[in-house]
């Protein structure tokens, strides 16, 4: 019999017909009866005290029915990392002062959207400006403007990781190397702007339809922010037009609908532009890296410092995570027998930054990578060669860090290595760069300080064979809902289209803790696992009975089927079961929990991803444009559960990742985003594409349900190194300065030319 | 502001709506006709998830004015089923995997049915410029592409009568 029925075959996803039929109901398509719209008054300064809001021309405007400001609010100072007070420094509503140009300071209820965009010019502002201070290396400096009166030299988080000796290390080595890399910002640009409807009802409950990448996590911050009980608050988020790490803080339309809802008692909608979405949520962190390595002459790794100091922006959000993820990664997927890594986030006036698709690990990425390819030249090693030498293996454990299980890396490694060879000699202006990168498959950290399981899961099986499959996690798009009604279907022995799935939904669904850091999976595919399982193992007691095998014999499940293992053909149908176990339960359906927290699994996951990505890129001259023609990608994500989504994250990371390595920026003047629009922020489009192939390589990773592991955000790591190893092997220039735009291409080619000139 | 009248038929449905005339098409496809397959993303014209045919030409529907629909025929993505019967694209979009989030399906969907409209034999660079304006932030494009390749090489015939 085969291994498996289900898992491993390409399963379009089971929300796919509502969503080619138009007929998905996403949040922005969410209408009420009554409903009225809100907007929301933005700072126009970077730095600046409250002085007064002036609201009685915009209350007197026909149709505004409410204007709430900081002053209306509880005054709470929230924040994702719980456990920690500091770190929970924002309000959303500023009471007093703002410190980035797109903070909110008043929201607007009216009868429509205009009406309410009406309002916000109506409203007046007094500021009192304050200097405000834009770039890490600089807020950090003695003097510099303080945005907290907490944090001294506007540091806010601080991270040290350190394992060997370093110095004496760097003493062993033949050869030693600086460089300074600056890694760019990013935007999310989810196509589905952030937005929310909150209907308060005079009971005192508070529902709230929103796009969100963790109902439990808003439902959380939400209650605490309105002073409502937690159970109060029903977050609803069935559709999710993308998330990419920009939706599982709470945002500016879900407590600004929320407040607006709760004076009025009528549900508020409100939609931000994709201005606002530029301009005042959350992006990727930009990171100054600086990298000492100190390597053998034959390659061997032997010691690492980085120091990294991140633009903060006005507040933490999940900026500490990012900072210890990106010193962590920093060394993957390389066995560094010394480490130092001392990291600063830093506060400056300027949108906040956050989490992003990679969470810190695409600039680590980046940087290290292209240092790896520059020490492989100077010595005269292939660069496939260096990271053989240097790859973590299956058993490996990153002191006091980590513990690596399962470990495809080298074979990632032959096959990229192959398919290079495969492509002969390369025209001119043309190169093949590659990254190897290695993720995490869920994140152990509680700094969210639940009291829940990380996952749960509920399994109920109705008369006739149907199955309920209640999970907490989200789908925005990544296709976690397959993956666990297959997941589901495997472990039962039934079928897809016997699962129903109920998702989206803090009243109906257990805790998960939602879906970001690569978590679904492994963590919510283990507690569906452990449900799925809970349930057969009912049927089967009652198979068991009416079968009367001999006792030494196990019964199983397959194809709806249950059946003695040893004789497959021996066996009763699944449906006659379901009925006669529910009846014999004296009517109760079957009913199968299960959940999942990772115990003793090391500081950051329980598994990790691994994979090499080779870059084929071309490089005009004359222009500085750069083409991208290949991206391949050998990729250990453990047990494949679909093929097909597989794909599908890898390909799009791609154009997410390549955008970040060439053609995505956001340039500020004095902390003002200069390029919140679509037209100006440049997105990859169908046409910039490259032809992407990728090659599983197949381990079992014990702490994964069937084995799988994470198999989405890390796929983001590589791309932006493999692309600036293309270029310095197309043009023989190193740019480490992200994004490698035309113009820094042309500046290099100068210098290099100017150089040339020179040695002759 | 006085509400005009605006004739026009949507999907095969002729509607009859009292509108501000300086409604764009896509709000009142939204939230006049009800149909809310058709989104918005930008309102800049950059995004094409708004995507519809008037008279059987891709538009932005963000960027034209209800009023300018006056008579037409409009198609949306719920427009391209026939009741429970899913368009070639339709089906081979799910086979091939070119969605995710679903957000700009819509817009794709309806750029790729003109697209095969007018040239049923299109190159892989025909098909790539015909999505081109149409972002999707999820897929990286390529499945889409396939997708759209494989109706047009045939591949979902039966399904089309």
């Amino acid at each position: 019999m085969k291994k498996f029925t289900v898992i491993n075959t390409p399963i379009h996803n089971i929300d796919g017909i509502a969503k080619v039929t138009g007929r998905a109901q996403y949040t922005f398509d969410i209408s009420l009866p009554g409903m009225l719209h809100g907007k929301i008054l933005r700072s126009s300064y970077s730095h600046a005290k409250i002085l007064k809001i002036k609201t009685r021309k915009a209350k007197a405007l026909k149709g505004v029915k409410a204007i709430l400001t900081g002053k209306n609010t509880l005054g709470v100072k929230q924040g994702i990392w719980r456990r920690y007070k500091e770190l929970c420094d924002e309000e959303i509503l500023a009471r007093s002062k703002v410190r980035y140009i797109g903070e909110p300071v008043a929201a607007v209820a009216a009868i429509d959207e205009d009406t309410a965009e009406e309002a916000l010019d109506l409203i007046e502002v007094e500021y009192e400006s304050l200097p405000a201070t834009f770039e890490p290396l600089e807020a950090i400096k003695e003097g510099a403007p303080q945005l907290h009166e907490h944090a001294d030299r506007n540091i806010n988080v601080t991270r040290h990781i350190e394992w060997g000796d370093v110095d004496e290390m760097f003493k062993k080595a033949d050869y030693v190397r600086e460089d300074w890399f600056k890694c760019s910002s990013q935007a999310h640009v989810c196509m589905e702007t952030h937005c929310a409807v909150a209907s308060y009802s005079p009971e005192g409950k508070l529902t709230v339809w929103t796009s969100t990448q963790s109902h439990y996590y808003i439902q959380v911050l939400l209650s605490w922010m309105l002073g409502l009980r937690e159970s109060d608050v029903r977050v609803i988020s069935r559709y999710t037009g993308g998330g990419f790490g920009s939706k599982f803080e709470l945002d500016s339309a879900q407590f600004c609908s929320s407040l607006l809802s709760m004076k009025l008692c009528k549900p508020v909608k409100i939609v931000l532009t994709r201005e606002e979405e530029f301009m005042a949520t959350k992006r990727r962190t930009p990171m100054f890296y600086y990298l000492r390595a100190g390597v053998k002459k034959d390659g061997q790794f032997l010691a690492k410092e980085a120091r990294v100091f991140t633009e903060g922006g006005a507040y933490t959000a999940m900026g500490a995570t990012a900072l210890y993820l990106t010193g962590f990664f920093q060394t993957f997927p390389y066995v560094w027998p010394s480490y130092r890594y001392d990291g600063y986030r830093v506060y400056t006036n300027t949108a906040p930054t956050s989490a992003m698709r990679g969470f810190g690990a695409p600039q680590a990425t980046f940087s290290a990578e292209t240092q790896i390819d520059l020490i492989a030249d100077e010595l005269g090693i292939d660069p496939i060669e260096i990271r053989r030498k240097n790859a973590m293996y299956p058993g490996h454990e990153v002191p006091g860090q980590a513990f690596i299980q399962s470990c495809g890396l080298s074979q990632c490694l032959d096959k990229v290595e192959k398919w290079i060879q495969s492509r002969g000699k390369l025209p001119p202006n043309r190169g093949i760069g590659i990254a190897a990168y290695g993720f995490m498959s869920g994140g152990i950290f509680n700094w969210f300080n639940t009291p829940y399981a990380f996952s749960s899961a509920i399994v109920r099986i109705n008369i006739d064979g149907k199955v309920d499959l209640y999970v907490g996690s989200q789908d925005m798009g990544q296709g976690s809902n397959t993956t666990l009604v297959m997941i589901c279907a495997e472990e039962l022995g039934v079928r897809i289209e016997d699962i129903r799935i109920h998702m989206g939904d803090t009243e109906n669904c257990p805790v998960d803790l939602g879906a970001w850091g690569s978590r679904e999976t492994l963590m919510q595919g283990n507690a569906v696992k452990m449900a799925a399982s809970k349930a057969k193992q009912q049927i089967i007691e009652f198979a068991a009975a009416k079968l009367s095998p001999n006792i030494v014999y196990d019964l199983d499940i397959k194809g709806r089927w249950v059946h003695l293992v040893a004789r497959p053909e021996r066996g009763i149908s699944y449906y006659d079961v379901v009925k006669e176990a529910i009846r014999g339960k004296d009517g109760q359906p079957i009913i199968g929990r299960g959940h999942y927290t990772p115990h003793r699994k090391g500081m950051i996951s329980p598994a990790y991803s691994f994979g090499v990505q080779a870059v084929e890129a071309e490089v005009d001259p004359d222009t500085g444009k750069i083409t991208l023609k290949n991206c391949v990608t050998a990729h250990d994500c453990g047990q494949v559960i679909n093929p097909l989504g597989v794909q599908g994250q890898l390909e799009g990371a791609i154009a997410m990742a390549a955008g970040y390595g060439f053609t995505e920026d956001l340039p500020m003047d004095e902390g003002k985003i200069l390029n919140p629009n679509l037209v100006d922020y440049k997105v990859l489009r169908a046409t910039e594409m490259p032809e992407t192939e990728v090659m599983e390589v197949e381990t079992y990773e014990p702490e994964g349900p069937f084995g799988a592991k994470e198999a989405g955000e890390g796929l983001t790591n590589p791309t932006a190194g493999a692309l600036s190893n293309a270029i310095y092997h197309a043009a023989g220039i190193s740019i480490k300065n992200l994004p490698i735009s035309p113009e820094k291409v042309l500046e290099a080619l100068r210098e290099k030319n100017k150089k040339k000139k020179k040695k002759k | 502001m006085e509400k005009k009248l605006l004739r026009l038929t949507v999907n095969d449905e002729y509607h009859e709506l009292y509108i501000k005339p300086k409604k764009l098409l896509v709000e009142v496809l939204r939230d006049e006709v009800g149909l809310t397959g058709t989104k918005r993303g930008c309102n800049t014209g950059a995004c094409c998830v708004c995507t519809v045919l008037l008279n059987g030409s891709v538009v932005k529907s963000c960027s034209v004015l209800a009023m300018q629909a006056e008579g037409a025929d409009v198609t949306t993505v719920e427009g391209l089923a026939d009741e429970a019967k899913l368009s070639p694209l339709q089906l081979s979009f799910l086979d091939h995997g070119a969605y995710q989030c679903g957000f700009c399906t819509s817009g794709m969907l309806i750029s790729a049915t003109a697209l095969l409209e007018e040239n049923p034999s299109p190159t892989i660079e025909n098909i790539k410029e015909s999505i081109q304006g149409n972002i999707c932030r999820c897929t990286g494009y390529n499945s889409i592409i396939r997708a759209i390749k494989a109706v047009a090489e045939g591949k979902y015939k039966e399904s089309k009568q």
